[in-house]
């Protein structure tokens, strides 16, 4: 049977991935996909924590599921507006390189 | 005897089983899925070879001439022959493209539009996949053709292709939301997301003639509209097939298929075609049950499979009869008027049920979609409407 | 669930995930998400969350992918050149995401609760599309009305930013 730890686990491992990604890469784009990666490791271990813990009437704790469901609407809106300025970056800059963005740097 | 005729085939499955009584329950589960599914496919690909034939052959007839008439009798042989023509055919796949991208996009095209088949309920008790959230997962799953979709026109990595390709999705994901928000006002009607659940809430008949279909309230009438329109553009059909418009891409996403990777392509739109208008069917026209009270005894899939040709030869009317139009007027026709109406719907619906769902509901109801359509194309009449076009390129 | 699909579907899951920031081409890393995505969904699915499941697929493989494709499509960016790698900062972020790794993974291991498998619902049909709904409307309802307004928000200030030049 699995256990609470497995999923865990696995939540732990995919956002250890969003994480290096985050940090590794240089095109934003990626960027931005390795943090959709950390969201949804984070939507996984409240979905397990929702059937883990169960209400009083043996149903899983609901409470943790819509948190999930705000999450992933907050994401969504999140996805829209972050790539509307990566737009915006590519018509002024012509690139998504993070290094090349650089004007602000002291 | 009615009875027993509108259940023979959920009967016949369930002598099938009971001849596996012996075995453990996960033999019988698997057996029990394997019969919906291939009862599913051989059902639908029939209907996709007559229909593939009976298209041509209407088309022929709506434009004076006979259409295919040589192979078999009134020429019915004829997809067999195309079948056999196009597996035949070299499988030709372009030196640059992305291999493994450009083998997994037929797949993937057709398995959605298959799997979007299974939650549709073609009878009484005869849903394949009966879960809760039907729709949802109809929407879910159909969804993700667009990215078969992207996959044939990046992995072929063809101007044309690619061309296609942006175009299908750009107006796919237009025309979803009115496909989505145009069945809120049934799903919350019925109070339910499971698509038998919705076909029960449209049982019954006033005086018995009028039965209590949703497309009889004004409401559903215009969702139902509104649906069907956008599912002619989901299934990139004329008047909207400008992804495929063979006079200025070739063929769209599918330039690069040859053999039976097209016809897999080629598939996959008669299937969604399918699914797309049995889901008109479910929401709107009653699932089904029978139009006329009196004629209840007449098994309840004929019904079903009656009203679903009913929309198949609208499609191919409307593809006989209407030109293409422009990808900028299928756009403003998605954001101007289409997405504002289907909100107008779900009002409109919320109208007629604080009403009684009765008469004085009805004309309310009718009264909402009446103002808010005549405000529309009011204030659509634009003053450009003849003035010379206006090109402007990529930059 | 048995134990082998969720291991079949959590190595999907994961390798797909790795091969997001793997990938040099990003056409390739966003498809590798979506089939990412897609294993996530199963295994929500396998903790009875098939409203969440659903709502997974439809939003992030039907939607935000579909957008995240368009966009790479239409900056019409190939496969990034091999540039100079700064090392240090590269074997830094490696660094740091291992022993992020590792400290979750000792935390995990500690945790007495980790070690407990899932209690047995009350009844194996759980309507909950219509739970989460009743909750969503009812407890939650004014933190989805100002989601709402959120999406508002967003959409206005996506049509702002991607206009070409501003007033």
């Amino acid at each position: 049977m699995t256990t609470l730890g497995d999923y865990l686990t696995v939540s732990g491992i995919l956002f250890a991935v969003g994480f290096s990604g985050v940090l590794l890469r240089r095109n934003v784009i990626i960027i931005f996909m390795a943090l959709e990666l950390m969201l949804n490791a984070a939507n996984l271990s409240l979905v397990a924590f929702s059937r883990f813990r169960l209400g009083e009437d043996g149903l899983p704790s609901y409470n943790a599921q819509v948190l999930v469901f705000f999450i992933i609407t907050v994401a969504a809106a999140e996805v829209a507006v972050g790539l509307a300025i990566i737009v915006a970056l590519y018509r002024a800059r012509r690139t998504t390189h993070v290094e090349d963005i650089n004007s602000l740097k002291f | 005897m009615s009875q027993s005729l509108d259940q023979i085939f959920v009967s016949a499955k369930q002598w099938i089983l009971s001849l596996l009584s012996g075995t453990p329950d996960w033999v019988t589960t698997i057996v029990s899925i394997l019969i919906n599914i291939s009862a599913l496919l051989g059902v639908f690909l029939t209907i996709f070879a007559l229909i593939s034939v009976l298209e041509r052959k209407i088309l022929g007839r709506m434009q004076n001439r006979y259409g295919p008439n040589r192979v078999g009798p009134f020429g019915l042989f004829q997809p067999v022959a195309d079948g056999i023509k196009m597996l035949i055919k070299e499988d030709v796949v372009p030196a640059r493209a992305d291999k493994v991208v450009h083998f997994l996009a037929p797949i993937l095209v057709a398995a959605t539009a298959i799997l979007t088949l299974g939650v549709i309920p073609y009878g009484r008790n005869m849903t394949p996949f009966a879960i809760d959230g039907g729709i949802l997962f109809f929407f879910a799953v159909g969804s993700t053709t667009e990215l078969a979709v992207f996959m044939a026109g990046w992995g072929s990595n063809n101007k044309f292709s690619m061309l296609g390709a942006m175009r299908a999705i750009a107006q796919m994901v237009s025309y979803e939301l009115p496909l989505i928000v145009t069945t809120l006002p049934v799903v919350m009607v019925a109070g339910a997301l499971s698509p038998d659940a919705i076909i029960a809430a449209q049982d019954g008949y006033s005086f018995g003639i009028v039965p209590h279909w949703f497309v009889t309230t004004p409401w559903g009438a215009a969702a139902f509209i509104l649906f069907f329109v956008s599912g002619l553009v989901e299934s990139n059909r004329t008047p909207f097939d400008v992804p495929e418009g063979e006079s200025e891409i070739v063929a769209g996403h599918m330039t690069e298929y040859s053999g039976f990777k097209y016809a897999t392509f080629f598939l996959a739109e008669y299937f969604g075609m399918f699914a797309i208008s049995g889901l008109a069917v479910t929401l709107f026209l009653g699932g089904w049950h029978a139009p006329i009270a009196v004629l209840q005894f007449i098994p309840s899939y004929i019904w079903f499979f009656l009203k679903l040709s009913a929309l198949l030869f609208v499609y191919i009317w409307i593809r006989g009869t209407l030109p293409r139009t422009r990808v900028d007027q299928i756009m403003n026709f998605a954001w101007k008027f289409m997405l504002p109406m289907a909100f107008t719907c779900i009002i409109a619906a919320a109208v007629w049920h604080y009403q009684g769902r009765g008469l004085a509901g009805w004309l309310w109801s009718l009264a909402v979609i009446t103002i808010v359509y005549l405000t529309l194309s009011l204030l659509l009449e634009t003053k450009k409407k003849f003035a010379p076009r206006t090109y402007r390129f990529v930059e | 669930m048995p134990s082998f699909l969720f291991w079949l579907f959590a190595g999907v899951m994961l390798i797909f995930g790795a091969l997001v920031i793997i990938n040099r081409n990003p056409i390739a890393s966003a498809l590798s998400l979506v089939v990412c995505f897609l294993g996530l969904a199963a295994l929500f699915m396998s903790l009875d969350a098939f409203f969440i499941g659903i709502i997974q697929v439809l939003v992030y493989a039907g939607a935000v992918m579909v957008l995240f494709l368009f966009i790479i499509m239409l900056l019409d960016l190939r496969a990034e050149e091999r540039r100079t790698m700064n090392w240090v900062a590269f074997t830094g972020g490696f660094v740091v995401a291992v022993s992020l790794l590792v400290q979750i993974l000792a935390v995990i291991s500690r945790t007495q609760m980790a070690k407990q498998t899932f209690p047995p619902l009350a009844s194996p049909q759980t309507d909950d599309v219509r739970n989460v709904g009743l909750l969503l409307f009812g407890h939650y309802n004014l933190p989805f009305q100002v989601i709402g307004v959120l999406i508002l928000v967003a959409t206005v200030g996506v049509i702002v930013l991607s206009k070409r030049q501003l007033r």
